[in-house]
């Protein structure tokens, strides 16, 4: 048994997301072997074959796959896919763009989103945003999965020494052209791999007061999110959505302050170790998953917390 | 251009889901249904085109029982013109459904397909995708914006980093974000309208498509609970739990 793993990453570094989706391959059995599709991303490839477990790297090296179209990336995945029992991708914006596409032009099912191997055919995965949990079996020839990152430790990114392959580049149909990017710029951690995540949500009452949450991040090394209500109303970005529809998070503490714990938002946090929460009213529902709850005003509580933290000398 | 959006009939969102005692599934039964959300943003995006002078006509598509046809109905009240349903009773993969929606599409020829990006009852996001590719048409998931001509379409993507802007060449398939739109509100005279827009049914052996399931569903469990903690007193009583007792600040 073989099983590809698709690198995530941007022609210069090889992305967390990879060393998540290599450990889930690692449970199936078998090969590892990795793909990098990029172009100048020789040093992707060389950490990609650093990777504990990793038994070959295999590069296709092209300008069409600068950005990771999904018209580009589908149809080199369907000419490798013969040779492998699994191809897996993290499920991330990244691999839930191309995998569906190339599962479909294989004429293979995609199992979306795993989060357990229970065996080398069959999975759990979440449905109806995490309240129930499906086993399902899948006897296509080659299985394509996409990976929930946090239910996966990640790799070591050390340890291995695979070989490293130039693959030839699959046909362009250039169709699709990518303009540009705007990405959000900011000095803190990854939402996706923060080991604390600070979010607000509607009880913030604007963007402006976003500052009070992003003090008590800055004193916790930690990542800034939001539930859907404040991206709705347009406090924050939608990349700082954590949720069913948002981004999935499993950090070692999640401080939610001023959400109330509707099914979507918990959907993106309940696995995190530790989870505080901070609301004023009582009776909310973000009360029945937290480990802590504060019940206080969170304009008198963040501040007064940001001074805690920094007294134990955060 | 002609404009065609995928509506599914899921469990409204509102609705907490039960796992059936058997592990068989979700409990159905007397639960209240609805258009999936982000359809509903894919119905909107098309009116919004209509309006714009870029869409003549729009068609809203729904895969399934007989009940879906309520999904099209309010499709076709929120102001798509008219309706297909393929019907069938028996279980629906995101890969037969991407089947069944290229048939149509090639018998309909539209200039652009809207779907959601996930379904919120099985999560799955993939239908759009497969459809795309399935056609060999460009796909734009994710959007949250969209600027169409007749020969080239520019979108804004939703990505985990932030936004990405594509072109992509007309035909195209596009899936809905969060922030495309915010759907209208059917008003009640465009209701009672829409009880007498058509709505075509074909069957999957209409379409020449087969349906059989590729995943075969082990069981459907409730997710472990998790249980409620404490309730701490004061901030300075939060800090001392979270340094000194469970050591994670």
């Amino acid at each position: 048994m073989t099983v590809l793993v698709v690198a995530e990453h941007d022609n210069a570094e090889l992305k967390d997301p990879t060393l998540n989706t290599i450990s889930a391959a690692s449970e199936i059995g078998g090969d590892i072997h990795v793909l990098v599709a990029g172009t100048g991303c020789r040093a992707v490839a060389d950490a990609a074959a650093a990777v504990a477990g990793v038994s070959k790297v295999l590069v296709a090296d092209d300008p069409a796959y600068e950005h990771h179209l999904a018209e580009t990336m589908a149809p080199l995945l369907v000419s490798l896919a013969s040779d492998y029992d699994a191809i897996l991708a993290p499920a991330d914006t990244f691999g839930k763009d191309f995998m569906p596409r190339a599962a479909a032009l294989a004429d293979m099912a995609q199992i979306s989103e795993i989060q357990e191997v229970v065996s080398a055919d069959t999975f759990v995965r979440p449905i109806y945003a995490g309240n129930a949990l499906a086993t399902v079996q899948c006897s296509d020839a080659t299985k394509f999965i996409t990976v929930r990152m946090t239910a996966f430790a990640g790799a070591e990114a050390f340890g291995g020494s695979a070989a490293v392959e130039d693959i030839a580049a699959a046909e362009d149909p250039g169709i699709s052209t990518f303009i540009g990017s705007e990405v959000s710029r900011n000095e803190r951690p990854e939402l996706t791999s923060a080991r604390v995540v600070v979010s607000g949500g509607r009880g913030m009452q604007s963007g402006d007061n976003f500052y009070l949450i992003e003090n008590v991040a800055d004193k916790l090394g930690a990542a800034v999110g939001a539930s859907r209500a404040a991206v709705d109303a347009g406090f924050v970005p939608n990349d700082y959505q954590v949720g069913q529809t948002g981004k999935i998070v499993a950090p070692e503490l999640y401080v939610a302050v001023g959400i109330s714990g509707a099914i979507q938002h918990l959907a993106g946090m309940k696995d995190s170790k530790v989870i505080v929460a901070i609301n004023k009213d009582e009776e909310a529902p973000i009360f029945q998953v937290a480990d802590f709850g504060l019940v206080a005003d969170l304009f008198d509580a963040l501040p007064e917390l940001a001074k805690e933290l920094e007294k134990i000398g955060n | 251009m002609k404009v065609l959006v995928a509506v599914k009939r899921v469990i409204d969102y509102n609705v907490k889901v039960r796992v059936k005692a058997d592990q068989s599934g979700v409990e159905l039964a007397n639960v209240k249904m609805s258009m999936n959300p982000f359809d509903e943003i894919g119905i909107e995006e098309a009116i919004r085109l209509r309006e714009a002078g870029k869409a003549e006509e729009i068609i809203a598509v729904s895969l399934g029982p007989q009940q879906c046809q309520e999904t099209i109905r309010t499709a076709l009240a929120m102001g798509a013109d008219r309706g297909i349903h393929v019907k069938t009773d028996d279980e629906l993969q995101p890969l037969a459904v991407a089947k069944l929606m290229k048939a149509v599409i090639d018998e309909e020829q539209p200039g652009l397909v809207i779907l959601g990006k996930q379904a919120i009852d099985d999560d799955s996001n993939q239908t759009g995708q497969m459809v795309a590719g399935l056609l060999g048409w460009p796909q734009a998931t994710f959007a949250s914006e969209l600027d169409i001509g007749d020969e080239n379409a520019r979108i804004t993507r939703e990505v985990d980093g932030g936004l990405e802007t594509i072109d992509v060449k007309v035909p195209c398939v596009m899936t809905t974000d969060l922030r495309l739109n915010e759907p209208r509100y059917a008003s009640l005279p465009n209701i009672m309208k829409a009880k007498k827009k058509p709505i075509d049914e074909k069957t999957p052996e209409d379409l020449g498509v087969d349906i059989t399931p590729r995943l075969k569903t082990v069981t459907v469990t409730e997710p472990p609970g998790r249980d409620a903690g404490i309730k701490v007193e004061s901030v300075a009583e939060l800090v001392d739990k979270l340094h000194n007792e469970v050591g994670v600040i």
